[in-house]
């Protein structure tokens, strides 16, 4: 069985934000990097599914700059076999049409029976990519995963709809999945296979063999919102802040009375 | 400018995300027609043109029988716009409309400003606007951005819409929401534990800093999916909506799914590391600081006093 998981190296939400020179994106200088959340998840369905069958082969997939190579190698420590490295410098300013455009065009000729995405990438937020690999290559694709089962090449599967409701939908391969938070529990790499990780194949592909498409739109302008201002900032010592809040909370509602 | 406006339709019901839609078509002037798989029995409050396909035939959604539908009545329609809510449904098929259409898709709209289009970035640290490319395009707007708008009285007029079409995605059924033994929405106070708690022995100064306030304890989601919290527990969009006189969000970045559990309370605050988090958009009261430095003075002066 083959396997693609495709993951996002994205910053740090809790990064102090700086808007870049040509404020069409943040200032990726100086921030701590890390594996987008929801792609963590893909990466564990993907090693949980080759321990169940056993004979698989994953390759992990990213497109970005050359520091994106660090989050391939943690999805190979915690278990992918192969990574793909897309180097494209100008990732930032690629739309989700032109991300879903590459993994697709690299896929297309592959037979993936599975190809996992995040629902969504924590950065650009689109949740867009994985449903678009689907449709551009023709496959079934069912997006905000939180359960999944493989047996008989049949998946079952459930997508998490508003209030905690679920449908339960079930597909043939190869198919898209893009998966949820809470969908399993993503190991943490081992050292022993930190190391392993080393010795896995890394392929670079260039941009321009799988950028075919065009951009559709693009951002104008990114910028900080403006503060809708109002709530109170308390700072200082433990003890100080606790009793500014107790008093605050004693004028202010009822709890307190 | 003329869009579609894409209603949702669950289980026998239309869904609430229709005032976001009306809302949206309200803020842009744009002339509108409304597109639904659903049925007669349970008709939109639109007063417009409804381009009706019937739930009983087409069944659940299934995304390909759907997008064959919605395609059918974007042919008839010609709009500048495809407009859905940024749900569950919406963002399962507004990327393969957009696809096969050959536009744009811009996801959670939160804002119109002279004819452009408003995103978030980066847990709505940032905003972008887009410039779109193509000739129209499809959108999603996030829940609640554009709402508010007065519900519809008329009666819609119909136009069916059917096609022959299959999906290799099946339909099995619903599962309820689990139902849990905590009622969040009794409390008057309730002190809810985010992933900044760090690490699951935390989950008791969050229940003791509720207790000293005789309220309940709640959680984001991360923390009950790594199973620190049950389910029960969870506030936003997919655990409980709640409004209690004081909610504090104890490291909880904000999140809009979180925020629309929670944002009605009567009175927030915000413990949290991070100046910027977006919780302290909400927030009444945001204190800068190490939860577990300033929570455990907090339980000793209340319980003290
Ligand atoms: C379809 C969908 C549905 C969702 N439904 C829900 C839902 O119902 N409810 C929900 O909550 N989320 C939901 N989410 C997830 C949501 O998008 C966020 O990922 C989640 O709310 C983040 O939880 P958090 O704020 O606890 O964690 P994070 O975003 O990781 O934030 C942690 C915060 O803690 C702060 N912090 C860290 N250390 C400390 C410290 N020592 N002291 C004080 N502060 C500290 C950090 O600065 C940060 O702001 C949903 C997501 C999707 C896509
Ligand atoms: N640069 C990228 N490289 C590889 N996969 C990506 C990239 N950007 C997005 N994805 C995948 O697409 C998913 C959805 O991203 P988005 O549509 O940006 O919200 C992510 O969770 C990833 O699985």
């Amino acid at each position: 069985m083959k396997i693609l998981v495709c993951i996002k190296q994205v910053p740090d939400m809790e990064s102090k934000f700086k808007v870049a020179a040509d404020s069409r994106w943040y200032d990726t200088a100086d921030l701590a990097w890390r594996m987008n959340e929801y792609d963590e998840f893909a990466v564990e369905q993907a090693v949980l599914v080759k321990e169940q069958v056993g004979d698989a082969d994953i390759t992990v997939l990213s497109i970005g700059p050359d520091k994106v190579k660090e989050t391939i190698k943690k999805a190979l420590a915690m278990g992918c076999d192969r990574g793909v490295h897309i180097a494209d410098d100008e990732v930032s300013s690629r739309e989700p049409f032109q991300i879903a455009g590459m993994i697709a065009e690299y896929a297309r000729d592959k037979n993936f029976d599975l190809i996992l995405t995040g629902m969504q990438s924590q950065d650009r937020g689109s949740g867009q990519v994985g449903i678009l690999v689907a449709e551009l290559l023709d496959l079934p694709g069912v997006s905000t995963v939180v359960a999944f089962s493989l047996a008989d090449g049949r998946l079952e599967l459930r997508r998490e709809l508003e209030g905690g409701v679920k449908a339960r939908v079930a597909t043939g391969l190869p198919a898209v999945v893009t998966c949820q938070l809470g969908l399993n529990n993503p190991r943490y790499p081992t050292l022993p296979n930190i190391m392993k990780a080393k010795k896995k194949e890394l392929i670079t592909v260039g941009v321009a063999d799988v950028l075919k498409v065009e951009a559709r739109q693009q951002t104008a302008k990114l910028y900080f919102p403006e503060k809708k201002g109002g709530g109170l900032i308390l700072e200082g010592e433990p003890a100080e802040v606790a009793d500014r809040l107790i008093t605050i909370l004693k004028e202010k509602t009822a709890v307190l009375a | 400018m003329k869009v579609l406006l894409v209603a949702e339709y669950r289980d026998g019901k239309v869904l609430g995300s229709i005032s976001d839609l009306l809302g949206f078509a309200a803020r842009t002037g744009a002339d509108h027609a409304m597109f639904v798989v659903g049925s007669e029995a349970a008709l939109p409050a639109y007063g417009g043109t409804l381009y009706l396909a019937d739930a009983e035939t087409y069944g659940e959604y299934r995304p390909a029988v759907h997008k064959q539908l919605l395609l059918a009545a974007i042919d008839k329609v010609k709009p500048d716009l495809v407009v859905f809510s940024h749900s569950s449904y919406g963002w399962d098929l507004a990327p393969r409309v957009a696809c096969a259409l050959g536009l744009a898709q811009v996801s959670e709209v939160v804002d119109y400003v002279d004819g452009t289009l408003v995103v978030p970035v980066c847990n709505a640290k940032l905003r972008r606007t887009v410039e779109i490319k193509t000739g129209g395009a499809v959108v999603t707007l996030q829940a609640g951005a554009f709402g508010g708008s007065e519900p519809e009285t008329a009666a819609p007029s119909l136009e069916r819409v059917a096609v022959e079409t299959t999906d290799r995605v099946e339909f099995l059924g619903y599962e309820a929401a689990e139902a849990g033994g905590i009622d969040l929405s009794k409390a008057e106070v309730i002190v809810s534990a985010g992933r900044g708690i760090g690490k699951p022995e935390n989950i008791s100064l969050i229940a003791d800093l509720a207790k000293a306030f005789g309220g309940e304890y709640g959680a984001s989601r991360p923390v009950v999916d790594a199973e620190w919290a049950e389910h029960a527990r969870q506030v936003g969009t997919t655990g409980q909506s709640v409004a209690p006189k004081l909610y504090i969000a104890c490291g909880i970045s904000g999140a809009i799914q979180h925020l629309a559990g929670m944002k009605k309370s009567d009175f927030i605050v915000a413990i949290n590391t991070d100046r910027d988090a977006p919780i302290g958009d909400v927030a009444d009261v945001l204190a800068v600081a190490d939860l577990t430095k300033l929570v455990p003075v907090l339980i000793e002066k209340l319980t003290a006093s």
